[in-house]
């Protein structure tokens, strides 16, 4: 499988899903500058990793969602290839269009950076196929803007359509309504586009990866995908 | 000729930012002050004198970047 990850200026997480699409896939992924206009020939998956792109100025994600390679990685989602935004590459997702809503100031106005309980809503995408249904998952967090906000309709449709992939929830499993994390609506956590191929996400799988390191209930996130890809 | 862009917050979505200026005014003792929402102002030159055509552009540029029009609005003001 092929996989390239984006470089924006303000990225810090580039190193830590090449590491894991790395040590999952046992290939490294190629970096790919934002200035650059195409993406490796025969990309299979395309990786917006998590940071601070162009200091967070305007708006989160807001012009890194505007950067040359998007257009390029429109064109790789509009032919249905994989893309995978992790915190500030979901922002930008929701910037440039790609999922719907947005990214706004956590509720409580805290930086939140601590381990996350998530339930795994939906077993049957790309992202998600090696989990078991109904997967509580622990990622961890590292954000200020997570409170992901969609207008009414917006919501009603996503989850009408079953696009939620990930949602925040307590330790029993149910639904955290308590806003502490983020306030985001319906306590959403990650969100797939229509065709599934693109998923958003604001916890970080690719910090739970390597057993040295702790939990790794973010592997089955990045064997999915591999798995997915090598049957293609 | 000059311009200026104002983004503001949806009246319907949240503005936590708005809401911790609106206790810090108040625990100043600031009286008076029933809400505050947080904006942008973006103040834009431009080489041209043609407003309409300023505007239109101001407008592109708001649909296209200085604007998230899923939570905010924006308005032009010419400033002379």
């Amino acid at each position: 499988m092929k996989a390239a990850v984006i470089l924006f200026p303000g990225s810090n997480r580039e190193g830590d899903v090449a590491s894991a699409l790395k040590h999952v896939t046992g290939v490294t992924p190629s970096i790919v500058w934002h200035a650059d206009t195409d993406l490796p020939a025969g990309t299979d998956l395309v990786v917006l990793p998590g940071g601070f792109s162009y200091g967070d100025y305007l708006r989160c994600g807001a012009i890194a969602a505007r950067a040359a390679i998007m257009d390029a990685v429109r064109a790789h989602a509009a032919r249905g290839g994989l893309v995978l935004g992790i915190c500030n590459g979901f922002q930008i997702l929701c910037e440039s269009g790609l999922l719907p809503g947005v990214l706004v100031r956590n509720a409580r106005l805290r930086f939140v950076c601590r381990e996350a309980l998530l339930k795994v809503e939906r077993t049957d995408t790309p992202f998600t196929r090696r989990y078991a249904k109904g997967a509580i998952v622990r990622y961890p967090v590292a954000h200020g803007e997570g409170n992901y906000t969609a207008d009414t309709e917006t919501l009603k449709r996503l989850e009408g359509e079953g696009r939620v992939a990930f949602r925040y929830v307590m330790a029993d499993g149910k639904r955290d309504d308590t806003q502490v994390l983020n306030g985001a609506a319906n306590s959403i956590a990650g969100i797939v586009s229509e065709k599934l191929n693109v998923l958003g996400l604001m916890p970080h799988p690719e910090n739970h990866v390597d057993p040295l390191l702790g939990p790794t209930d973010g592997r089955a996130l990045f064997e999915s995908i591999a798995g997915v890809l090598e049957r293609a | 000729m000059k311009a200026r862009v104002l983004v503001t917050l949806k009246s319907a979505v949240l503005d936590p930012q708005g809401k911790a200026i609106e206790g810090a005014l108040r625990s100043l003792g600031v009286p008076g002050i029933s809400s505050v929402r947080q904006g942008k102002v973006f103040d834009v030159e431009f080489d041209g004198s043609d407003p309409a055509k300023a505007e239109a552009t101001l407008k592109d540029a708001c649909e296209k970047l200085l604007a998230n029009t899923v939570i905010e609005t924006y308005r032009i003001e010419f400033v002379g």
